[in-house]
C-alpha cells in the first residue's frame, strides 16, 4: 500500500539558544499568568486531556455496566448519575472548548499573522474561568453528582434528589468563558490580520473559529439563562417550567435546544476546520473550492439556528412546526454535504500523502458522512418519531461527536504536534493508534444503530435480555477505544522529550502557521509577516515563499 | 423482501397500520443514504490511489471546482434530501392526526406505571388491551415528570407531559402482546417503566369486556397501592423511604416511637392505615394521613394480602432510593 511512502523530514538540530515561545521562562508563575495565547492554547490542551480522561472513565464503567442486563457493576442511581455527568463533561467540559481553546488559540493569531489575540488578559481570564467552571463541576460531582442527564428536562429536574444546582451553576460559568473566547476571536479575525491577508485569504481553520465564535457569543447566553432558571426552579421552587405551579416544561426543552442544537455546531465546525488543513496540506492542494467552504461555515452557523424544533418532533409540537423545522434541518445538512465534497474533490490532482493526520481525516470522513447521513434520516419526520431517544440516536451524535471531533481533534493534535512541541511524534505508532481508534469506535457504535432500530431506549439501566450479544461487542469495543486513546497519549508524552527535532515545516505545507520556526518564538514571527500567496498555494515550491 | 430487511436491520414486527409505510421510507433512506457515503468515501479512496504522491516536495496546479458543478451537487443532493421530508412529513401528519371514529383510551403515566383508563370506567395498570382493526385514541397525561409512551412494533412514540393532554393514535393489524417502553428519561427506575399492549382478536376482545379480569388478589393490591399514593412513600424492595418498607415487614416485630414493641399482623396492618397516627413507627415522622373513608373494604383486603405477599419475597426494583423526599410527596399526599 502506499501509506508508507511518505516524504519523512529529516529532523535538523537547532542551536538551543534560539529563543522559542517555550524556552523563554520557566518559572511557574510564566504559565499560570501569562498572556502568550500559545501557552494559554497549552494550558486549555492539558486541562481538556484531564477532562477528556474523566469523562472516557465514566465511558468506561457505563459500558462495563451494560455487559449484563440488571445489575452488573454499579446501581441504577449511580448509573443515572453517571451518563449525565458523562455528557456534561463531555459536552462542557471537553468538546465546546476542545478544538477552539487549545488549537483555536494557539493557531488563530499565528495563521493571521498576527503576535497575539485581540485581548491577551482577557484570554487568561477566560481560561481562569474555564478552570473554576470546571472544577465547580468536579465539586458538584463530589456533592453527589446529577441524575437528570445533561439535557436537565424540567419538570425531572425541579424535583431530582440530586445536586442539580451546583452542576448548572458549574456550566453556568463555563458559559462565561466561551462567550469570551469568542468575542475574542471575532475581535481578533476583524482587526489582527497581517498585510496580505485578506477575509478569502485567511487559512480556513481561521473561517471555522470565526463561525463557531460567532454561534458561541449568541447562543450561550440562551443556555446561561435557561440553566439559572432550572436552578432556581429546584431551589425556590420558583416553577417556571413546572407546570405543577403553573410553569411550562415544553418551553425549557424549546429554551434548552435553541442553544444546544447550535451547541452541536460548536463541536462540529472546529473539527470541520482542522480536516480541511489537514487534506490540502497532505494533499499538496488548494481546496477544490475556498468560498464554498467558507459561505458554508456561515451558513451552518446562521441557519444551525434555526433547526433546534428537531429534537421535539415527539414533545407535543404543532404538524406545522415540525414540517418546518424538518424541511430547516434539511437545509443545514445541505452545508455540511458541500463541505464533504470539497474535502474530497481537494484531493482530486493533488498528490495525496498518508501520514497519522492522513489516516485521521479517513476515519472522519468515513464517520463523520456515515454518522451526517444518518442524522437525515433522523431529522426524517415520520422515521424519527420511532428512533427518537433510543440507541440510534445516541450511536448516531457518537458518530459525529467522537467519529467527528474526536478523530479531528487527534488529527489536529498530530497535525499540529511539531509546530507546537517542536518534537516529531513517532508515525508507525501514529498509524497503530489510528487504526485502533477507529476499529474500536466503529465497533462501539455500529451496534447502537441496530439497538435502536430494535427499539431500545437510551438511558436505560436494565435491559432486556435479548440484546445482550450487541450490547457486549459494543462494551468490548469501548475497552479497546478505551486502550487506543491511552497508547496514543503514551507515545505522544514519548515524543514530547525524546522526539526528533522538528522542522518549520515538516509537512511542506504552505498554510501560514508553516512559515514560522517550530516551535514559534514569542510573538509568533520575528518580524511583522507580509503574505504575498494565499496559504494554499502549491504551484511553486516552499523555499520561494517567506512570511 | 420486506421480511429480510426487517431482520437486517433488526426491526421489530410491524404490528400497527402504518408501521409499514414508515418502514418502506426507513428501507429507501438508509439505502440511499448509505449509497451516497459509500460513493464518498470509495471516491477518496480512488484519488488517494491515484494521485499518490510520487516525489517529496510535488507541486499542484491550482484546480477550483467550477460553480456550476457545485450547484450540480448541491441541487441534485438537496433535491433527494427534499423527497425524504416530503414524504416523512406527510407520514408524520397522518400518524398525529386520529380518525375520527377512534376508540379512546386515557393514559396517565407516574413515575414509574402506566395507567389505562377506559370509557366503560374500568382501567388497568401495565395492561393496555385493545381490538385488533380498531383505531385507538390514546388520551395522555403525566402525573409527575415527563415520559414518553413507546411502542417499538407500532412506530409510534408520544411524550406524556405533567399539565398538557397530548394525544396518539395507532390501529392495531396484528394480535398479540407488544411491549410498551418509557423512552423520556424520568428517574431512577425509568428502565422498569414497562408495560404491555394486548392486541386481542374481535371475540376475544368482546369477551374480554364482558369478563373483566379479576387477577389475584395480591396483584390487586400493587394496582391498589399506586392507585392511592402509598408507594410515594412506601417500598416493596425492603428499603426505608419516607415510611417503612413493606417487603418482610407482615409478622414482623415492629419498635414503635414509644418504644414498645408490636406484632405486624393483619390488625395492625389495618390500624395503621385507618388511623395511622396511633402507632408511629420508630424513627419515621408522623406524616402519613387517614385512609378511612378513602378507600373500601376490598381494597384493604388488597392492600393487606399484597404485604402478607411481600413477606418473604420483596419484588422489584432493585434500585437505590435517595433518602429524600420523591416528587410529590413533599406533602403527606391527599388521598384521592
Amino acid at each position: 500500500m502506499t501509506t508508507l511512502d511518505i516524504a519523512v523530514p529529516v529532523p535538523t538540530r537547532r542551536p538551543a539558544d534560539r529563543e522559542t515561545y517555550l524556552n523563554i521562562a520557566w518559572t511557574v508563575k510564566s504559565w499560570a499568568l501569562t498572556t502568550d495565547h500559545k501557552r494559554i492554547g497549552i494550558l486549555y490542551l492539558v486541562t481538556t486531556i484531564f477532562t477528556l480522561s474523566l469523562g472516557g472513565v465514566f465511558a468506561l464503567v457505563l459500558r462495563t455496566e451494560h455487559l449484563s442486563p440488571g445489575p452488573t457493576i454499579i446501581d441504577a442511581y449511580t448509573y443515572n448519575r453517571m451518563f449525565t455527568m458523562h455528557g456534561i463533561v463531555m459536552v462542557w467540559l471537553f468538546m465546546i472548548p476542545s478544538i477552539p481553546t487549545a488549537f483555536g488559540n494557539f493557531l488563530l493569531p499565528i495563521m493571521i499573522g498576527a503576535k497575539d489575540v485581540a485581548f491577551p488578559r482577557l484570554n487568561l481570564l477566560s481560561y481562569y474561568i474555564y478552570l473554576v467552571g470546571s472544577l465547580w463541576v468536579v465539586i458538584a460531582l463530589w456533592a453527589g453528582g446529577c441524575d437528570t442527564g445533561w439535557t436537565f428536562y424540567s419538570p425531572y429536574s425541579d424535583h431530582s434528589p440530586s445536586a442539580v444546582v451546583p452542576t448548572v451553576f458549574g456550566i453556568f460559568i463555563l458559559g462565561w468563558s466561551t462567550i469570551i473566547t469568542g468575542v475574542n476571536f471575532i475581535v481578533t479575525t476583524h482587526t489582527m490580520r497581517a498585510k496580505g491577508v485578506g477575509w478569502f485569504r485567511m487559512p480556513l481553520f481561521v473561517w471555522t473559529m470565526y463561525g463557531v465564535s460567532i454561534i458561541q457569543t449568541l447562543a450561550t447566553p440562551v443556555l446561561a439563562i435557561s440553566l439559572l432558571i432550572v436552578g432556581v426552579d429546584h431551589w425556590f421552587d420558583w416553577g417556571l417550567f413546572d407546570p405543577a405551579r403553573g410553569g411550562d416544561p415544553v418551553l425549557y426543552q424549546h429554551l434548552f435546544w435553541f442553544y444546544s442544537h447550535p451547541a452541536v455546531y460548536i463541536m462540529i465546525l472546529p473539527a470541520m476546520g482542522v480536516i480541511i488543513e489537514v487534506v490540502c496540506t497532505f494533499s499538496h492542494k488548494n481546496p477544490a473550492s475556498y468560498k464554498a467552504i467558507a459561505y458554508s461555515t456561515l451558513g451552518i452557523a446562521f441557519v444551525g439556528f434555526a433547526t433546534w424544533g428537531h429534537h421535539m418532533f415527539v414533545a407535543g409540537i404543532s404538524t406545522f412546526d415540525a414540517a418546518s423545522f424538518g424541511v430547516l434541518s434539511m437545509l443545514v445538512a445541505i452545508f455540511s454535504a458541500i463541505k464533504v465534497f470539497t474535502w474530497v474533490l481537494t484531493m482530486r490532482r493533488g498528490s495525496v500523502v498518508v501520514t497519522t493526520p492522513m489516516l485521521y481525516f479517513f476515519a472522519f470522513l468515513f464517520l463523520f458522512v456515515f454518522g451526517g447521513m444518518t442524522g437525515v434520516a433522523v431529522a426524517t419526520q415520520s422515521l424519527d418519531v420511532h428512533w427518537h431517544d433510543t440507541y440510534f440516536i445516541v450511536a448516531h451524535f457518537h458518530f459525529i461527536m467522537i467519529g467527528g471531533t474526536l478523530t479531528a481533534w487527534l488529527a489536529a493534535l498530530h497535525y499540529w504536534f511539531p509546530k507546537i512541541t517542536g518534537r516529531m511524534y513517532p508515525e508507525r505508532l501514529g498509524y497503530v493508534g489510528a487504526t485502533l481508534v477507529f476499529s474500536g469506535f466503529f465497533m462501539t457504535f455500529f451496534p447502537q444503530f441496530l439497538l435502536g432500530n430494535a427499539g431500545m431506549p437510551r438511558r436505560y439501566y436494565d435491559y432486556d435480555p435479548k440484546f445482550q450479544p450487541l450490547m457486549v461487542i459494543s462494551t468490548v469495543g469501548s475497552w479497546i477505544l478505551g486502550a487506543a486513546m491511552i497508547w496514543t497519549l503514551a507515545y505522544l508524552l514519548v515524543a514530547l522529550f525524546k522526539g526528533a527535532r522538528a522542522p518549520a515545516n515538516p509537512w511542506d505545507s504552505r498554510s501560514y502557521e508553516w512559515l514560522t520556526p517550530s516551535p514559534p518564538p514569542k510573538h509568533n514571527f520575528f518580524r511583522e509577516p507580509v503574505f504575498t500567496r494565499d496559504p494554499y498555494d502549491y504551484t511553486v515550491p516552499a523555499e520561494e515563499i517567506r512570511a | 423482501m420486506n421480511s429480510l430487511l426487517l431482520k437486517l436491520l433488526d426491526l421489530p414486527p410491524q404490528a400497527s397500520t402504518y408501521a409499514f409505510d414508515v418502514d418502506l421510507l426507513h428501507y429507501f433512506v438508509i439505502s440511499t443514504t448509505m449509497l451516497g457515503a459509500t460513493f464518498v468515501f470509495v471516491l477518496a479512496l480512488w484519488f488517494l490511489v491515484r494521485n499518490r504522491r510520487r516525489y517529496p516536495g510535488e507541486l499542484t496546479a491550482r484546480v477550483v471546482t467550477p460553480v456550476p458543478v457545485e450547484f450540480l451537487i448541491i441541487g441534485g443532493i438537496l433535491s433527494v434530501f427534499l423527497i425524504f421530508w416530503v414524504v416523512g412529513a406527510s407520514e408524520y401528519s397522518h400518524m398525529q392526526h386520529p380518525p375520527e371514529d377512534a376508540m379512546p383510551v386515557y393514559v396517565t403515566a407516574k413515575q414509574w406505571m402506566w395507567k389505562f383508563a377506559y370509557a366503560d370506567g374500568r382501567s388497568d395498570i401495565d395492561v393496555l388491551t385493545v381490538p385488533v382493526h380498531r383505531p385507538v385514541k390514546l388520551v395522555m397525561n403525566s402525573r409527575d415528570v415527563i415520559h414518553s409512551f413507546y411502542v417499538p412494533a407500532f412506530r409510534m412514540k408520544q411524550d406524556v407531559v405533567p399539565g398538557r393532554y397530548y394525544t396518539a393514535w395507532f390501529e392495531a393489524q396484528e394480535t398479540g402482546e407488544f411491549p410498551i417502553e418509557c423512552a423520556e428519561y424520568c428517574g431512577v427506575s425509568h428502565s422498569r417503566m414497562l408495560a404491555k399492549v394486548h392486541v386481542l382478536s374481535e371475540p376475544d376482545y368482546a369477551k374480554w369486556l364482558e369478563n373483566p379480569p379479576t387477577g389475584d388478589l395480591a396483584a390487586r393490591g400493587r394496582d391498589v397501592a399506586a392507585k392511592r399514593g402509598c408507594l410515594s412513600c412506601h417500598t416493596l424492595d425492603g428499603q426505608p423511604h419516607i415510611g417503612p418498607s413493606w417487603a418482610g415487614l407482615y409478622d414482623s416485630d415492629v419498635k414503635l416511637s414509644d418504644g414498645t414493641i408490636v406484632k405486624a399482623d393483619v390488625a395492625y396492618l389495618t390500624r395503621s392505615m385507618m388511623d395511622p397516627q396511633a402507632q408511629i413507627v420508630d424513627s419515621y415522622k408522623p406524616v402519613m394521613p387517614t385512609y378511612r373513608g378513602v378507600i373500601d373494604e376490598p381494597e384493604v383486603a388488597a392492600l393487606v394480602e399484597l404485604i402478607v405477599s411481600l413477606k418473604d419475597q420483596p419484588i422489584a426494583p432493585s434500585v437505590v432510593l435517595p433518602r429524600t423526599q420523591p416528587l410529590g410527596s413533599a406533602q403527606p399526599q391527599e388521598p384521592r
